[in-house]
């Protein structure tokens, strides 16, 4: 049975050899005159050895299917909201995508009220973009009809 | 004496007391929200200030900079998101007094440490700038890199409760900070092919992302609940006791506040960490760090205020900047036709004296100012869970991007939201990530120079007084942590 030490040991181990994998056409150099690859493998080292003494003593930890994942969705609606912020911003601009954002958030994934998410997200859309652009000169990317 | 009581009338002329209460608030405002720090602050603010005279502008600057510091640690008690990476260590104690209840009385212990330590570094500042520069001036990359190590160790106080998991999270945090283009010989690392991971991984998204979003996550996970959202804040000013108890662990964190803050390149985030680790390491009670233990928020908070007064030396003394923030203000200086170094105190006292001035005022308006607002500002703290997600969310990815106009500033951001999230879920502590982020470059970087300097003979660490030192004091804190763990005393997260 896999505990949730033996997952993270083994996920640790995994990135340790993806470092040393990364780094292996980098010069190490000597502890003398380290070269830039001596530190990222020197540490893809340690981590892995690390990781695997956790997936050795890890065993008695809690099995790793007992973790509840039950907001799972919830994360990912989240986890998706922000991704499409990311590649949103510069090509429909800051209003229109913290409103977007913002209705979607509050509106279908907390379920607030619609007058409130209404209010709330016309508010700090435009209000934010006021303070942030014209009061504080943050340079903010706009979208079609320079909105 | 006379230069220093004109400075006195100067900086109380009406209008220069109304510019460092605007600058005060502007600080606290940007310190508060994620993303936005001091430094964007003043970068900002600076073209509104060619038209001023020099004084003026930089009473301006310097509240901003005071502000800014203070300011970060609102919403990292409130909230758990720190405003700036510097007051990313007063999450640790001080959300879990929020979660107690007891909001407001950390974020006045901020205030009121933050003042203190601000104030001890001016007077550090203003009496012995010529002596501890000249300290400074002498650190090679054997000093820097020994710092590093001493700044390291402290991954062993702040490790939680698995000293195993902590030293992962601090050579996962040295990996990420090895990403990007190598300082010494012009080689990507670690970028998978990647041109825009050339640059490195950026620390401040890094941060928001480690601390704020995943915040996000883990507000929405089933049966979590966050009493200190609705709970009101009924006390403000902290008891007499409970700031007396404060005193010794803040006069501990002005110190090296004030000392960390001089060497260049050092900064606020280096100094609150040493600051938390080494009041947990002198602590009869280290298990009450990271439990909600106010002398966890007063020596961070107290160092990382302490490092304004410290940055500054090196750059007034010198020319030489210690941190970035101090870096915009010298630039500022140039722009007013003022070179710092060496002649700006032989031939400039009529500014220089000003300055030192207005950074005793500004650290009093502080408290005044901090204490006033904080009714205001504790108002985060009533957002319930459903609109608080959204907003962190929100904001955390807008104050990505705004301090860069850059969407891989956003993607930082959302990876180590997702990170942290995973970090912590596993039972892995965040925090030595964001402290092996800072330090990782240094070390790395001070190490390497260190060895073409001695041409490979790595005995240069231990024939340098100072390196020495340093040394002997990274070994003896570590030996004095480790001894507390064989007796069975366990560190509290950290």
């Amino acid at each position: 049975m896999w505990s949730v030490d033996r997952v993270s040991g083994v996920t640790l181990v995994l990135l340790a050899l993806g470092v040393s994998w990364e780094a292996r056409k980098l010069p190490v150099g000597t502890l003398y005159n380290p070269g830039p690859g001596y530190m990222p493998t020197l540490l893809a080292i340690i981590l892995g050895a690390l990781g695997i003494v956790i997936v050795v003593l890890g065993g008695d930890s809690v099995a790793f299917r007992s973790l509840d994942w039950g907001e799972g969705k919830h994360a990912l609606a989240i986890l998706g909201t922000c991704a499409f912020a990311a590649l949103a911003l510069e090509r429909i601009g800051y209003r229109l995508t913290t409103l977007v954002i913002l209705v979607v958030l509050l509106g279908v994934v907390e379920r607030k009220r619609p007058l409130l998410v209404g209010i709330l997200s016309l508010a700090l859309s435009l209000g934010s973009y006021y303070v942030f652009h014209n009061l504080l000169r943050v340079q903010l990317p706009r979208g079609p009809w320079d909105f | 004496m006379d230069a220093f009581l004109d400075s006195v009338r100067v900086i109380f002329q009406p209008m220069n007391i109304l510019l460092n209460i605007a600058g005060m608030f502007f600080g606290i405002l940007f310190g508060a929200i994620p993303g936005l720090t001091a430094t964007v602050a003043i970068s900002l603010l600076i073209p509104f200030t060619f038209g001023l005279p020099p004084v003026p502008s930089l009473i301006l600057l310097l509240s901003i900079y005071a502000g800014g510091m203070y300011g970060g640690s609102i919403t990292a008690i409130t909230i758990r998101t720190p405003g700036a990476p510097a007051n990313a260590v007063a999450v640790l104690d001080g959300y879990e007094l929020a979660l107690k209840g007891k909001a407001g009385t950390a974020i006045s212990i901020s205030c009121i440490a933050g003042a203190i330590g601000g104030l001890f570094s001016v007077g550090v500042m203003i009496f012995l700038s010529p002596l501890l520069s000249r300290v400074a001036l002498t650190f090679s990359p054997v000093e820097y890199f020994m710092l590093a190590v001493f700044g390291l160790s402290a991954i062993f106080a702040i490790s939680g409760t698995s000293l195993l998991r902590g030293m992962m999270a601090g050579a996962l945090g040295l990996i990420v900070a090895s990403v990007g283009m190598d300082e010494i010989l012009p080689i990507p690392r670690l970028t998978m092919g990647l041109k825009v991971l050339e640059g490195g991984i950026p620390f401040l998204p890094a941060v928001i992302g480690l601390f704020a979003l995943s915040e996000v996550f883990r507000l929405i996970e089933k049966g979590e609940s966050r009493t200190e959202i609705t709970a009101k804040i009924t006390q403000i000013l902290p008891r007499w006791k409970e700031f007396t108890g404060t005193l010794k662990e803040t006069c501990r964190g002005s110190v090296i506040g004030t000392a960390i803050g001089i060497l260049p390149g050092a900064g606020g985030t280096i100094a609150a960490f040493l600051a938390y680790s080494e009041s947990k390491r002198a602590s009869k009670h280290p298990e009450t760090f990271g439990t909600g233990d106010l002398n966890g928020v007063a020596s961070p908070e107290a160092a990382n205020n302490a490092v304004t007064g410290g940055a500054m030396i090196p750059m007034m003394t010198l020319g030489i900047p210690g941190d970035a923030v101090t870096a915009v203000l010298m630039s500022a200086l140039i722009v007013q036709g003022l070179q710092p170094g060496p002649f700006l105190f032989r031939d400039h006292l009529d500014v220089v004296y000003p300055i030192f001035s207005a950074m005793v005022l500004s650290n009093l308006i502080m408290v005044v100012m901090g204490l006033a607002l904080l009714p205001l500002t504790s108002y985060l703290a009533y957002v319930g869970k459903d609109l608080l997600v959204p907003m962190v969310a929100t904001f955390g990815i807008l104050g990505s991007f705004a301090m860069s106009g850059s969407m891989y500033y956003v993607a930082v951001a959302l990876c180590f939201g997702v990170l942290g999230y995973l970090l912590e879920r596993y039972g892995f502590p965040v925090a030595p990530v964001c402290l092996a982020l800072i330090l990782g470059p240094i070390a790395e970087n001070s190490l390497r120079q260190s060895m073409i300097m001695a041409e490979g003979d790595v005995t240069i660490f231990v024939t340098r007084p100072i390196s020495l030192f340093l040394l002997a004091l990274s070994v003896a804190s570590t030996a004095i942590l480790v001894n507390r763990r064989k007796r069975g005393v366990l560190i509290a997260e950290g």
